[in-house]
């Protein structure tokens, strides 16, 4: 018996396991242990509860735990019941022992344990069996239930104290841990220290959150003292228990993720030589391998934070290393001091930041404390009381205080620090810590003393060196002509990527015929639901690029006085002064660095079984130049000729980064790479990714000078920037925020290269379909470089032709062929089966050109053929159908009202997309009448007939990042509500509709101002965890019960655990996304190069979920380049219930591929909004009938072939499914589909297709009741009065309410007050989400995270209790994300609310008494009045609507992001002149006032009497935040009002 | 690419044609190639779509957008290079071809197709202008030798590409001027012979040889082609005409069309031609609307026809074509182009019914 994770199987990886949470703590401030404590700690874990998850099982949780200090009094009496006599308290240890269940393994363990004590000269007292009550545990949980001992030990007479005993008693858990790993039992894996310390420990297992206290009998003990505990309650995205994966861990438990795992695991490995520890000693060989591969993100955390403790950083030190603040982007972060700053960037050299969404709380026993990654992404809570009590945790109400004893409600901000020492007795503040450490030494004196800045270093003169033709040597390194016209031209001219749109139809790398760069081999994985991705625009200031090439210091070397030297610089794009400066670091840096270049090339004449020796002379050769004292070295083909050949810039150097971290050098020299091969994004990401500190792309500026022909200046400038942008991008779609740790992070995986070429060069990286391996690889070089250096007329004056962008005869292979497109339209416009069968064919019948791994495969018989008749009807089959998510927006009205039309008549789905739904649209369509009957003729440009029965009513309504158009009526007008997490195209991005598109209806369907551009965030703002996705789903369950919720993911690996944890977080349905769907516009890069194809990621989810068991329960839909009835059976076959289909579809209305959807210049009136081209649309809704029912057709003779009558037979039945035999070919010899082909071995009663449902517990609702009461409302208009306590487990209140006015009254709903509800206490999250007109709530109290999301209308109030005594505009009343996507309504906050208030705010009106970061952020309308002091990043991307701004100190303009907004003074009402055009048409200073008077009425606000008051100091000290886009449009509507007057 | 609303901006402009009263006078061309500025404006109509019909519309698969652009762009040397990339004789094509890529162009499905043709016609044009088309000779010799028997324009694009790679390249051509029925078959007012005599000029000047008056299987054999060189291309065309077995047939005066074309060319060209038919102050009835159909049109109407009328199989094309599109597959050119004020076309007649 193992841990209870299955082995790695098919593409399921334990390795992809996820987790996030809930976490805690509760501390006396002046240390006075109390059992009250342990029991508050329980207590909280108990009120968490509903963020952690269960699996398929409801008692299966996925674990949680409790670490207290050492509780000595109870030790003491437990360890004297065994006879043994306790040294003084802190000169023992005690030790949790999780141990194996056979005796055998467990004395093995033991015996190794007494033996290293032992021998570390310490003495071991004896054993103690952990008592516990597994009686309500899960069966699953049980099975793997290791036995318990804890260890007591005595401190040895080697040991001067107590901080020297924990560093040895680290030193021993260390070598156990190696010990026992190297016995390979077969049931280690059940052991695990959770904790071995003299100050804590640790009880954590398996267990839902409330049982901890219970299966754990210690923990009742009235001797079971403690002065703080820290809890955390796990939302694991697999269900399969792991008693070792619950947290704490030894000192933090985590809320969060950590992106860069991966990286920061091969960093502290490359380390290895180079450290050392004048604390540690020779301990510190001791702890080697320091962190284990396989250990969730957390736990390796955790080590790397237990090594810098040992060595001798205090643990806020320590934190601040792991997890700095942003501190590189002195622009963006106006109000750090120098100090600081300079500590953070002598710090960074040291370590690179373990990044990614954060909320660690940490303790050693004496101090806890907690913090919070740069971006805030995690929500952390706190308070104190009048009696010492401080208690924080993921939301508040979880562990509640009498109001009159509190005295301090305010939130961990971004990258900041809550730290209590309780030996000291006191709270120090963030200011404090990071001050008196940023002036412990003198860092600033040290970073000037030490810095080369490359920008700052002589120049050198470079001389332009190719020995062969420019021509030759692009086409040697893979150019084509696309690279110049496509990837190239645009980065030259506008300084970024270019876009693109309509997915990718061509064939993937590996099976392609034309000659591959290794590059192309490798795609980019990206964030979703388990991290969001960062927006890097409107989030900039917690990017950075910059990047320290050469050797790091000593990352233990706490006592340095004369720190080594460093060479930074802004971004990781050399040009060529920049490379030839490093080439001659030496005497630029009077000999501090030495720099030697290392050559790519070799000679032709050692053919392709060369390449191997040639990278690993490069290998040795690295080594050897590091240890003869080189610390910067160049890998550099520039020597490339007719002779010579260039290795892979990518292959050369990842093998040289991951030889030097085997042996320990990596750290001691720098790696820079200087390669012809590097031209565009997604080339520069993956050699960062793999290692390089900074890459200087020769060939591109030597290409660059010969298309500008002249000064290159400027087009350098542009090529650089456009990389740097792209760089961000890349990163921040993983949710990565610094280049540093992105570099060397490997956050890609691997199609079509086969293992032992990855486990040699790319070491971690995951490939699944195997492959092509290092003889192909050095083959595709070689024909390369013999076609550009050969006589091939066609290459003789010109670059390949490409065709990957766009389809080119001599080019690559694509799907959409002019000749697959002619017979689809004819087909589908005629009804000729026969001619559709033509098609089908060509799409079906790759076996000449194969373009996708499902091209591939073989169909395998079930059983003897059945006759056609007894198979499933095609009626039922279109059923399963459903089209993509394409706003009427990115498509015309016409286009997306005919898909509506069409699925509608076959019974299928429709998708609105991201941009809202016209509600003229819900109604079902009476009478035979038309599309502009029913719409508007004035908004319909061709119009189509509709039939009685009819609708346009879009089935599945999206729900997206921006949130356009989402309103309680939008969300019950749903059969189903998707999430879209990701897209195909671009995940892990978003996107934006530029303003010339935003027509006056588009304008009116999304709320906002025509011209008004709209920015769609790359994460959703109330999603950066799988336990904020429960929570969106639990709402949209709400504001819609009838409604199946959706989450939509794409394909890459890992996506399995991911469906696993969105199942748990109980979406009803989920889509995996091919990486090659998309129809809208996005860089060309994200089209190409992330994402996996969808039969990995549908194989992937299958197979995961049918072992989680959790299939049964939710439907899976599977879209990305869905074409033919061949399409869908492997669809089904690999486990899909239903099926999304967007290009084909369009294809039917009249799309050619012009793949220009992003210019709005779609000839066939299909991704158009002018009016013009709209009238060529010649779409009907009965092509697009016919083309579904020839699928379901194809399929029907498909299945009655396999003989299969039904459909849910096939699914999930991946035996059915072979590789195809007999396919000659060098490149695909190597592929191997077995993992995509694996079927989980589960028992019978598994279900492989859905046939359950969720449980979304919406009974026990407080809603229900507030129905009840407000029926006489509902029913017949009359107001109600309720009056109701409310806790944070209540979570998303009044939206089920909601959603009864707005199926009943639609978006206009009630009148106003018509129900009125007030209520006392903390509120759960979501409070009064998607809240109605003609709803009004005042909650005395306190709100969590996401207040007034989606607010359509009502009136949300909260404001303190009178007993609470803090003032309440220094206090916070609601937690972050407060309105987000509100679109009319108003709310009432007499406090602070946390980060990102307000955010795509669209018509909604607040006032607030202050508000963390990124306030207001991307809000296109609506009227927000901030009180107080506000965060940084105010107002990014923000395009509407106007914010009101007390600026108290006058500091608001840093504050404030400036890019598209301008400040403004409150100007005296008596200067506006009636009847112009202003915010509401009426003068800022009427506006405000009303409000502010509006929130005195409801709040009673002290603060806002007081500006009342003093009202003309108050108003000048007002600034008016004024989105530059919105005033344009004003500007431009007065000026066409004053033409029309 | 173009300009990206070039297509919505800018209508289709068809090349000027000389006044029929002075067209008819002699056998010059009469089509004008498009003004610089014109050609840009016809460039921007180019969408440069994500799948170039035009590009498979088109026989040799020139890389119509990329060159659209490039005149747009006025970057005319870019563009002839583009050309000659996949076109060996752009001045050929240019003038004379029916122009499939413009019946597959997308902006055809409901607009009219960009004019790509003269286009063609007018990079050509400039790049002959500038003396862009200068002989390629190969930097290195291969030794081998290729006959290639006809001089036709398949013949002698062969015979180039050849010869620039290297080898020493023969053509062998039945008459006394190279250029097979391009020369022979097409009236000079569509297509100069001038033209042909360039290239000739250029490829000699890259090493091919031409062998007129050779008539392989006649005064050259077979087997001393196979015996004296390494390969051997046969590029003989296809001259046998397409009879009309109907009633009547044998009467007199009934001919070919390239019985009548030919000998005309030939005079043009400056040979005398004994007993040329001629149309002169006859009735003329054409039989077929297409290409051939047309030259004969045009040069009865330089013979000084009395009047001349021409059948045509397919239907009368309608004023506005309805273009519900099926990609470059089953739609001809209409080409009914040489047609001037004297001819009578009766369409939706064929002969073999009447």
């Amino acid at each position: 018996m193992g841990s209870g994770m299955p082995e790695q199987q098919g593409l399921y990886s334990p390795s992809n396991e996820r987790d996030a949470c809930g976490l805690g703590f509760v501390a006396h401030i002046k240390g006075k242990k109390s059992h009250q404590i342990v029991q508050q700690g329980l207590q909280i874990l108990a009120n968490l509860t509903h963020r952690g998850a269960t699996g398929y099982d409801p008692k299966l949780g996925d674990g949680a735990g409790i670490l207290i200090q050492m509780p000595d009094a109870f030790m003491r009496k437990e360890a004297t019941k065994l006879g043994i006599n306790l040294p003084a308290v802190g000169s023992y240890a005690c030790g949790t022992a999780f141990l194996p269940q056979t005796k055998n393994g467990r004395e093995a363990c033991e015996s190794i344990v007494a033996r290293i004590i032992h021998e570390e000269a310490q003495t071991l007292l004896g054993w103690r069996d952990v008592p516990r009550d597994n009686s309500n545990i899960a069966q699953a949980a049980k099975d793997v239930e290791p036995v318990m001992r804890q260890v007591l030990i005595g401190r040895g007479e080697n040991v001067a104290d107590q901080n020297t005993f924990e560093r040895k008693l680290f030193v021993i858990r260390k070598r156990i841990e190696h010990e026992v790993r190297a016995l390979k039992l077969e049931d280690s894996a059940q052991f695990y220290f959770p904790s071995l310390s003299s100050k804590t420990i640790i009880y954590k297992g398996m267990l839902l959150a409330n049982e901890v206290g219970i299966y754990y009998k210690d923990l009742q003990d009235e001797d079971m003292v403690s002065a703080l505990a820290l809890v955390h309650q796990r939302f694991s995205t697999n269900t399969f228990p792991a008693w070792d994966l619950a947290h704490p861990f030894r000192m933090i438990a985590h809320n969060g993720e950590i992106n860069t795992v991966q990286g920061n695991i091969n960093w502290m490995a490359a380390r290895h030589e180079s450290m050392r520890s004048a604390l540690m000693g020779e301990d510190l060989e001791k702890l080697w391998p320091l962190i284990v591969e396989g250990q969730s993100d957390s736990a390796a955390f955790d080590n790397a934070l237990e090594l810098l403790v040992a060595g001798g950083y205090s643990l806020p030190h320590a934190m601040m290393m792991l997890i700095p603040e942003a501190w590189s982007n002195e622009s963006a972060n106006k109000l750090m001091d120098d100090d600081r700053r300079a500590f953070y960037e002598y710090h960074a050299a040291l370590m690179e930041p373990w990044d990614g969404p954060a909320a660690v709380a940490f303790t050693d026993g004496t101090t806890i404390g907690a913090t919070l990654d740069r971006n805030g992404l995690r929500p952390a809570r706190y308070l104190l009381t009048d009696d010492d009590h401080v208690m924080m945790a993921s939301e508040m109400g979880v562990l509640t205080f009498p109001e009159e004893k509190i005295i301090k409600k305010w939130r961990l901000q971004p990258g900041k620090m809550l730290l209590i020492n309780l030996e000291e007795g006191r709270i120090i503040d963030d200011a404090e810590i990071k001050k008196s450490l940023a002036e412990a030494k003198p860092y600033k004196a040290w970073i000037e003393k030490t810095r080369y800045s490359l920008a700052d270093l002589p120049k050198i003169d470079v001389q332009s060196s190719m020995a062969s033709s420019l021509l030759d040597t692009q086409q040697a390194f893979g150019y084509t002509q696309e690279d110049v016209k496509f990837v190239m031209q645009p980065m030259i001219a506008n300084g970024e990527e270019a876009s693109g749109s309509m997915g990718n139809d061509s064939a993937l790398s590996v099976l392609s015929n034309k000659p591959k760069i290794i590059y192309n081999y490798f795609k980019q994985l990206f964030a979703q639901v388990t991290n969001p991705p960062i927006d890097p625009i409107r989030e900039e200031l917690v990017m950075s690029l910059v990047t320290f090439i050469g050797p790091k210091p000593n990352l233990l070397a706490i006592d340095e006085t004369n720190p080594p030297m460093r060479l930074e610089a802004s971004q990781p794009v050399l040009t060529l002064v920049e490379l030839e400066q490093l080439r001659a670091i030496d005497t630029l840096t009077e000999n501090q660095y030495r720099a030697l270049t290392l050559d790519m090339t070799y000679p032709v004449s050692e053919g392709t079984t060369g390449m191997g020796a040639a990278v690993e002379a490069i290998c040795i050769a690295a080594s050897k130049a590091v240890r003869d004292g080189y610390n910067l070295l160049i890998l550099s083909d520039r020597a490339i000729s007719k002779d010579r050949l260039a290795i892979p810039a990518l292959l050369a150097t990842s093998a040289t980064h991951q030889s030097l971290v085997r042996a320990g050098l990596r750290t001691s020299a720098g790696l820079v790479v200087d390669t012809g091969s590097a031209r565009e994004v997604h080339h520069f990401a993956l050699l960062g990714g793999y290692g390089a500190e900074a890459v200087c792309p020769w060939l591109a500026f030597q290409t660059i000078a010969d298309m500008v022909k002249g000064d290159t200046y400027e087009a350098n400038k542009n090529f650089i920037k456009a990389i740097s942008k792209g760089l961000h991008k890349v990163m921040s779609k993983m949710g990565i925020s610094t280049y540093q740790s992105y570099c060397g992070a490997q956050i890609f995986e691997a199609i079509g290269l086969n293992t032992p070429f990855i486990q040699k060069y790319f070491t971690g990286t995951a490939t699944h379909i195997e492959g092509i391996g290092l003889e192909e690889v050095s083959t595709e070089s070689f024909n390369l470089h013999k076609a550009a250096f050969g006589d091939d007329p066609v290459l003789a004056n010109a670059l390949d032709a490409g065709g990957e962008y766009a389809y080119r005869i001599r080019g690559e292979e694509h799907m959409w062929t002019p000749d697959s497109i002619a017979k689809l339209q004819h087909a589908t416009r005629t009804g000729e089966a026969s001619t559709y069968k033509e098609y089908a064919k060509l799409i079906n019948d790759q076996s000449l050109r194969h373009m996708t791994l499902r091209s591939l495969f073989e169909i395998k018989s079930s059983g003897a053929p059945v006759p056609l008749a007894e198979v499933e009807s095609a009626k039922g089959i279109v059923k399963r159908f459903a089209t993509g998510a394409m706003s009427l927006g990115s498509i015309s009205t016409e286009a997306h009202a005919t898909l509506a039309i069409a699925m509608n008549r076959i019974g299928g789905k429709s998708n609105t997309g991201e941009g809202g739904e016209d509600p003229k649209r819900f109604i079902p369509v009476a009478k035979a009448s038309s599309m502009a009957e029913v719409i508007g003729a004035s908004l319909i440009e061709r119009d189509i007939p509709l039939q009685a029965g009819d609708s346009m009513r879009s089935k599945i309504k999206q729900v997206a990042s921006g949130r356009f158009g989402v309103t309680a009526e939008y969300l019950a007008n749903a059969d189903q509500i998707q999430i879209k997490m990701a897209q195909g195209a671009k995940p892990g991005e978003g996107g934006q509709l530029p303003g010339h598109k935003v027509s006056p209806y588009i304008a009116q369907l999304r709320f906002s101002v025509p011209g008004v551009g709209l920015i769609s965030p790359p994460p959703h703002h109330d999603i950066y965890s799988i336990e904020d996705l429960a929570q969106l789903i639990h709402d949209l369950k709400n504001a819609n019960p009838k409604a199946d919720i959706s989450v939509k993911l794409v394909s890459e690996t890992g996506i399995g655990t991911v469906a696993a944890g969105v199942a748990k977080a109980k979406s009803d349905h989920i889509v995996v996304a091919g990486h090659d769907g998309g129809t809208g516009a996005s860089p060309i890069s994200s089209i190409k190069h992330a994402g996996t194809p969808w039969e990995l990621g549908l194989a992937e989810t299958q197979q995961t979920l049918v072992l989680n068991q959790l299939r049964g329960r939710i439907k899976l839909q599977v879209d990305g380049q869905m074409k033919t009835g061949r399409d869908v059976l492997i669809g089904a076959l690999l486990g899909a219930d239903e099926f999304g289909f967007a290009t084909a579809p369009l294809v039917v209305e009249g799309c050619i591929m012009m793949r220009k959807c992003h210019l709005n210049t779609c000839p066939v009136g299909v991704a158009t909004q002018d009016p013009e081209l709209r009238k060529r649309f010649t779409g009907q809704p009965e092509h697009v009938v016919n083309y579904f029912f020839f699928i379901a057709e194809e399929v029907r003779e498909l299945m009655a072939e396999m003989g299969i009558r039904k459909f849910n037979d096939l699914i999930g039945r991946a035996d059915l499914l072979d590789m195809q035999k007999g396919i000659d070919h060098w490149k695909l010899a190597g592929l191997d589909f077995s993992k995509i082909f694996h079927q989980p071995k589960v028992d019978q009663s598994v279900s492989l297709f859905n046939n359950d449902v969720q449980d979304h517990g919406l009974k026990n609702a407080l809603d229900n009741q507030v129905i009840v009461l407000a029926k006489p409302a509902l029913e017949k208009g009359e107001k109600v009065i309720i009056d109701l306590p409310i806790t944070n487990t209540n979570r998303t209140f009044g939206t089920m309410l909601s959603n009864q006015v707005a199926t009943i009254y639609g978006n206009a709903g009630l009148p106003d007050d018509t129900i009125s509800i007030k209520l006392k206490g903390t509120a759960g999250q979501s409070f009064a989400a998607f809240l109605a007109h003609g709803i009004s709530i005042e909650l005395t109290g306190e709100g969590n995270d996401y207040v007034g999301k989606g607010l359509c209308g009502g009136r949300i109030v909260i404001k303190p209790p009178v007993a609470f005594r803090g003032v309440a505009h220094e206090n916070v009343i609601a937690g972050n994300t407060v309105m987000f996507g509100a679109t009319t309504g108003e709310s009432y906050f007499r406090g602070v609310a946390g980060e990102r208030f307000c955010v795509r705010n669209s018509g909604a009106s607040a006032v607030v008494e202050g508000v963390g970061n990124h306030g207001c952020e991307y809000m296109t309308g609506g009227t927000v009045v901030v009180l107080g002091q506000t965060g940084l990043n105010f107002a990014a991307g923000m395009s509407g609507g106007v914010a009101y701004v007390f600026d108290e100190d006058g500091m608001f303009n840093k504050r404030c992001n400036m890019t598209m907004v301008s400040l403004e003074k409150v100007a005296v009402a008596s200067t506006f002149t009636p009847g112009s055009i202003n915010h509401l048409n009426q003068a800022d200073e009427t506006t405000l006032l009303a409000l502010i008077d509006k929130h005195i009425a409801y709040t009673g606000s002290e603060r806002a009497q007081a500006l009342r008051a003093d009202w003309e100091n108050a108003r000048s000290k007002f600034i008016k935040v004024m989105p530059n886009e919105y005033k344009r449009a004003l500007n431009e509507l007065a000026a066409a009002k004053k033409e029309a007057a | 690419m173009g300009k990206v609303t070039g297509f919505m901006e800018f209508e289709r402009l068809s090349e000027a044609n000389l006044p029929v009263t002075d067209r008819v006078k002699n056998y010059k061309e009469f089509v004008l190639h498009l003004t610089d500025d014109q050609a840009k404006v016809q460039g921007a109509r180019c969408m440069d779509c994500g799948i170039p019909f035009c590009t498979t519309g088109c026989p040799v698969n020139n890389i119509i957008p990329d060159w659209n652009d490039l005149v747009y762009q006025q970057d005319w040397k870019g563009a002839i290079d583009v050309l000659h990339s996949t076109n060996n004789f752009p001045e050929f094509t240019g003038r004379i071809c029916p122009a499939p890529c413009e019946a597959a162009c997308t902006l055809n499905i409901n607009d009219d197709a960009v004019g790509i043709k003269s286009i063609e016609h007018a990079i050509i044009d400039k790049a002959w202008e500038n003396n862009w088309v200068v002989p390629q000779p190969p930097a290195h010799k291969t030794g081998k030798k290729i006959a290639i028997v006809g001089s036709g324009p398949a013949g002698m694009a062969a015979a180039q590409q050849l010869a620039r790679a290297g080898h020493n390249v023969v053509v062998f051509e039945k008459e006394t001027r190279v250029g097979g029925l391009l020369r022979y078959g097409i009236p000079d007012f569509k297509f100069e012979k001038s033209h042909i005599d360039r290239r000739v000029e250029q490829m000699e000047a890259e090493g091919v040889e031409f062998r007129v008056n050779h008539i392989v299987g006649e005064n050259v054999s077979a087997e001393d082609l196979s015996k004296d060189f390494d390969a051997v291309i046969l590029a003989g065309g296809a001259e046998n005409p397409r009879d009309l077995p109907v009633t009547g047939r044998e009467l007199e005066g009934v001919h070919f069309a390239m019985d009548f074309l030919r000998p005309q060319n030939k005079v043009v060209a400056g040979d005398t031609v004994p007993n040329q038919i001629m149309a002169t102050n006859k009735h003329v009835v054409v039989i077929g609307g297409g290409d051939t159909g047309s030259d004969c049109v045009g040069t009865s109407n330089r013979h000084g026809a009395v009047s001349i009328t021409q059948f045509e199989v397919m239907p009368q094309p309608p004023e506005k074509e309805d273009k519900i599109w099926y990609g470059q597959t089953g739609r001809l050119s209409s080409a009914l182009q040489a047609h001037t004020k004297k001819a009578v076309t009766v369409t939706g007649r064929s002969p073999r019914k009447n």
